[in-house]
């Protein structure tokens, strides 16, 4: 998942959002074929220039990255999460009730060169507000739609670079989880190194592998103005994302055999860090995160990951949250027709 | 999108669409080696086993074995075995005692390639 899309799913990660930390993580839902025709036009006019929230599995030399799940990773792939699951609980605050949130998203991932892919995401969202007054609140948030393009694979180094651009387009969601009426734009630079090349004498270390995403977010309006007239600023945010992998397969197949039975052999433990830091419009330095430890276990057609998300300081948030995804390779499951680039090349 | 029942209808029939398609077939992963990776024996192999998780495609898969000098040490007789196509065989020269790296680069039967490389010892 982009930064900028875990970003957006989590408003905690929002400095100028409503709420923090407690309204919502929207990843990502859509299918092509679910989409309404202006919702296709709109996609194929913004994949031109904005890039990618579903996260991507793919190799480097030796070294298979999995999907990771709250930070994008560098690469092109056709893939799918369906569905990745949230659940964020939020104590009462600032006269704000206590809520339980539920997201199930859809991210889909569409290689049109060996290079370049298109992705759209979307995310339903249930809200419910816990204690007097019991309510609830569901729809889907703002589409997300973008494009990656890888620029630099050095199997020998296990090294990745990749440009991308996102855009959450504002006013595609329901209304009644008070989307943004804006758009914003994200361009990133994503990054991957497997740390295989280190000496032979560090055995245990060649199977670390990091991940990371620089990004900024560029709203479409400086603020926005409510309806009682209340003035909320829309600043540019940096986001960074870094995920630190230990791969058991590597370590099995590449640098010592300890015989790890199955299933534990294709885990990879990991922990994602996911930070939000506003550049300007008064909310210069106030920044948020998260820290998420979990596991992935990747078989041949496709991962199942679980992790925990831990607010990083208090500005985020208190409450621990919980996400799990089932995440498809498309290209491995469907090599000869939907899982290969749609022009030149596999 | 903002209609549950469509995205609902179309997650379902992207289902069951891959329910009704063909088994397919993936990258090849090294599931073990023998000798295994990282290892130390104690005799010395006269023959290296590569084991995959797919079928492998013969004419595109290779594994050579080199000494520490960066000799090549196989005799270059790369078979895929003709009871498991995802299993690759080697011979090997005689072996004095050092370490030895494998290199290999396969190609599965639906063409994704895969490689790696892995060392083991044979010990005095």
């Amino acid at each position: 998942m982009h930064p900028s899309a875990f970003r957006r799913a989590i408003p905690a990660l929002r400095p100028h959002h409503r709420l923090a930390w407690q309204s919502a993580f929207s990843c990502v839902c859509s299918v092509f074929f679910c989409l309404r025709t202006e919702a296709i036009l709109l996609t194929c006019a913004s994949v031109l220039v904005v890039g990618a929230d579903a996260a991507a599995h793919g190799f480097a030399g030796q070294r298979f990255f999995p999907a990771t799940l709250v930070t994008d990773d560098p690469f092109v792939a056709d893939e799918m999460s369906l569905p990745t699951i949230t659940l964020v609980p939020n104590p009462a605050s600032d006269g704000s009730p206590s809520t339980v949130e539920y997201d199930v998203s859809v991210d889909i991932s569409k290689r049109i060169t060996t290079n370049l892919d298109i992705e759209i995401s979307s995310t339903w969202q249930n809200i419910k507000t816990t204690g007097p007054g019991n309510s609830s609140v569901t729809g889907f948030a703002n589409l997300d739609v973008g494009s990656k393009y890888l620029l630099l694979v050095n199997a020998p180094h296990e090294f990745l670079l990749s440009v991308g651009v996102d855009a959450e387009i504002g006013g595609t969601g329901s209304s009644s989880l008070g989307v943004d009426r804006f758009s914003t734009i994200s361009p990133g630079l994503f990054f991957g190194k497997g740390l295989g090349d280190l000496p032979r004498s560090l055995p245990l270390l060649r199977p670390f592998a990091v991940t990371g995403v620089l990004s900024m977010d560029f709203p479409t309006q400086n603020k926005t103005t409510s309806d009682s007239g209340d003035v909320e600023w829309n600043p540019h945010v940096l986001g960074t994302g870094l995920a630190i992998e230990y791969s058991i397969p590597y370590l099995q197949a590449s640098v010592m055999d300890l015989g790890i039975p199955k299933p534990f052999n294709r885990m990879i433990p990991l922990v994602e860090f996911n930070f939000q830091t506003p550049v300007d419009r008064g909310e210069r330095g106030l920044t948020t995160g998260i820290i998420c430890p979990g596991i992935i276990w990747s078989t041949t057609y496709f991962q199942i990951g679980f992790e925990a998300l831990i607010p990083a300081n208090p500005r985020t948030g208190h409450n621990v949250g919980a996400i799990g995804q089932l995440h498809f390779y498309l290209d491995d499951m469907f090599p000869h027709t939907i899982g290969k680039p749609l022009f030149g090349g596999r | 999108m903002r209609n549950p029942s469509v995205l609902s209808c179309a997650t379902l029939l992207l289902v069951l669409s891959w329910a009704g398609a063909p088994r397919a077939v993936a990258h090849a992963f090294l599931d073990h080696a023998a000798p295994r990776v990282g290892s130390t024996v104690s005799q010395a192999p006269i023959e290296l086993a590569l084991s995959f998780t797919q079928n492998l495609e013969p004419a595109f898969s290779t594994v050579e074995v080199f000494d520490e000098k960066g000799a090549k040490v196989d005799k270059g007789d790369v078979t895929v075995d003709p009871n498991d196509g995802a299993l690759l065989h080697v011979s090997l020269n005689p072996l004095p005692h050092g370490t030895y790296k494998v290199v290999w680069h396969v190609v599965s039967v639906d063409t994704h390639p895969t490689e790696g490389d892995f060392t083991f010892q044979v010990a005095p």
